[in-house]
């Protein structure tokens, strides 16, 4: 069984048509990176397969569980399926572990105690015991990264999406999330992960896909996608960010 | 400038009519007895306006065609009772319902006025926590409900609550025109403090009796906007420093 399929997506804002038809399957443990210019919808693409934005047309079925049937409760489906952002989004007026105790309490309805155990592990286990009781506002970007992925892998999902969670981090913070991220894939975790880092695209994916104008225009081991491009848009695209010097 | 005043020539006479001591002195245990009824007013009014309003602003808040009823009515409300004279809406409750007469129906007028406070008040501070909910980014609550919160869920725990520290200040400043506005209760004839000051002008025609009233009004909103900028500080030493706290 696929983790993720997704056949035939379409989404348009308003006039614009930002997925123009996305076929894409995702086995289990599986690491699929998503390359590709800003807008050419790769964000969307994954904001799609959490229901975050309602698809026009087309199916997505995560682990065997079509999402986009009528009737589906999108709050069960949504806890199998951990999403970061690229800013973030940890919530201000909480410390650390009320953000990642957050959801385990009030979805899954485990008990405070239940909960703070759980993310206590966790905290320790990505080096961030320390900075249980403070606020995101004091944290460094990379800290504040690793506890929006920590905030997401407490709800135990099957499946993580990482929408460029490096992109608004400072050069040297990005590594210490890049090795959280590593870490999650040597453990097994399906992910799909849209990325500006094609170092880290070509180190960790199984799989690389090159979006262009809302449509996967190739794909392939990241080997035969970073050396020799099929198409000559993802050869021009690969080029500019040899040129800018991040590859 | 106080100078000048107090050296114009009518001076004596406005010191006596306006600032008189001992009028000051005998009037004051009257009219501070009578200012407890616009403390128990605003304070019943404000905090059944704190929960009233906060659903006005919910209701609005609502996105999705389904709620385009509700979203239509809580705007009708706010419109209207933003719009009316709040004398007028205690005129109209204060004299009128009682008037009908109606078994059952509290004939109180400081009941009315209370009533008339809530309904247009709850207008007023429901704009207060709507700019507060909406001033909260869309990412935040995206957050929440990838995470597997309901979308009730995630209001309560995560927009609520942002939007709520971020409106303390706009929220006070109604609560002190809602305080100030309890006065109006007073044409119903409910004795409160501008009600009793009118009482001791009459008799002894002398002003420093309102003078009495509007000193025992100043001295509730100064401390309390003190607080309010005490609360607002410490949330946000609390947020920066941490574990420290």
């Amino acid at each position: 069984m696929n983790a993720i399929e997704l056949s035939g997506v379409r989404k348009s804002f308003g006039k614009n048509e930002v997925l123009r038809g996305i076929d894409l399957d995702v086995a289990e443990h599986e690491v699929v990176c998503l390359i590709g210019a800003s807008g050419s919808g790769k964000s969307t693409l994954l904001r799609c397969v959490n229901l975050l934005e309602p698809i026009d047309d087309g199916r997505i079925v995560v682990r065997g569980e079509e999402l986009t049937a009528r009737g589906v409760d999108v709050n069960r489906v949504r806890r199998g399926i951990g999403i970061v952002f690229q800013s973030y989004n940890l919530f201000p007026h909480m410390s650390v572990l009320e953000n990642v105790t957050l959801a385990p309490r009030k979805a899954l309805r485990l008990s405070r105690r239940d909960a703070a155990a759980q993310a206590t592990e966790l905290l320790s286990r990505f080096g961030l015991a320390d900075k249980r009781d403070d606020y995101p506002d004091r944290l460094s970007g990379g800290q504040q990264q690793r506890v929006a992925i920590v905030r997401a892998l407490a709800m135990r999902p099957e499946v993580m999406l990482l929408d460029e969670v490096t992109s608004a981090l400072d050069p040297e913070l990005v590594a210490e999330v890049l090795r959280v991220i590593r870490e999650l894939a040597d453990g097994g975790m399906t992910m799909l992960i849209a990325t500006h880092e094609m170092g880290f695209a070509r180190d960790i994916a199984g799989r690389v896909c090159f979006l262009d104008a809302g449509v996967i225009l190739e794909q392939g081991p990241p080997e035969r996608i970073f050396t020799s491009p099929e198409h000559a848009r993802t050869r021009q695209f690969l080029d500019r960010i040899i040129e800018a010097g991040r590859l | 400038m106080v100078y000048g005043v107090t050296n114009a020539p009518n001076w004596p006479e406005v010191k006596a009519s306006f600032f008189n001591w001992d009028v000051y002195k005998s009037s004051f245990p009257g009219i501070a007895r009578a200012f407890l009824l616009n403390v128990k007013i605003f304070m019943i009014a404000e905090a059944i306006i704190l929960f009233t309003a906060l659903a006005l602003a919910v209701l609005r808040s609502l996105s999705g065609p389904v709620f385009f009823p509700i979203r239509a009515l809580a705007i009708a409300y706010a419109d209207f009772f933003r719009g009316v004279p709040t004398i007028l809406v205690i005129a109209l409750l204060g004299f009128g319902a009682p008037a009908l007469a109606i078994e059952g129906i509290p004939t109180s007028t400081t009941f009315w006025g209370i009533v008339s406070l809530v309904l247009i008040y709850t207008a007023y501070v429901s704009e207060v926590y709507r700019a507060g909910i909406e001033s909260v980014h869309p990412s935040q609550e995206a957050a929440a409900r990838s995470l597997g919160l309901t979308r009730g869920q995630a209001l309560a725990s995560v927009v609520l609550p942002q939007a709520v520290r971020r409106v303390i200040p706009p929220l006070l400043n109604d609560f002190i025109g809602l305080q100030k506005d309890t006065a109006l209760v007073g044409i119903l004839g409910s004795v409160e403090a501008f009600k009793q000051a009118q009482i001791d002008v009459s008799a002894d025609f002398n002003f420093t009796n309102y003078l009495v009233a509007a000193t025992l009004f100043v001295a509730i909103t100064i401390p309390l906007a003190r607080f309010t900028d005490w609360l607002v500080a410490r949330d946000r030493r609390k947020r920066q420093a941490g574990s420290l706290v």
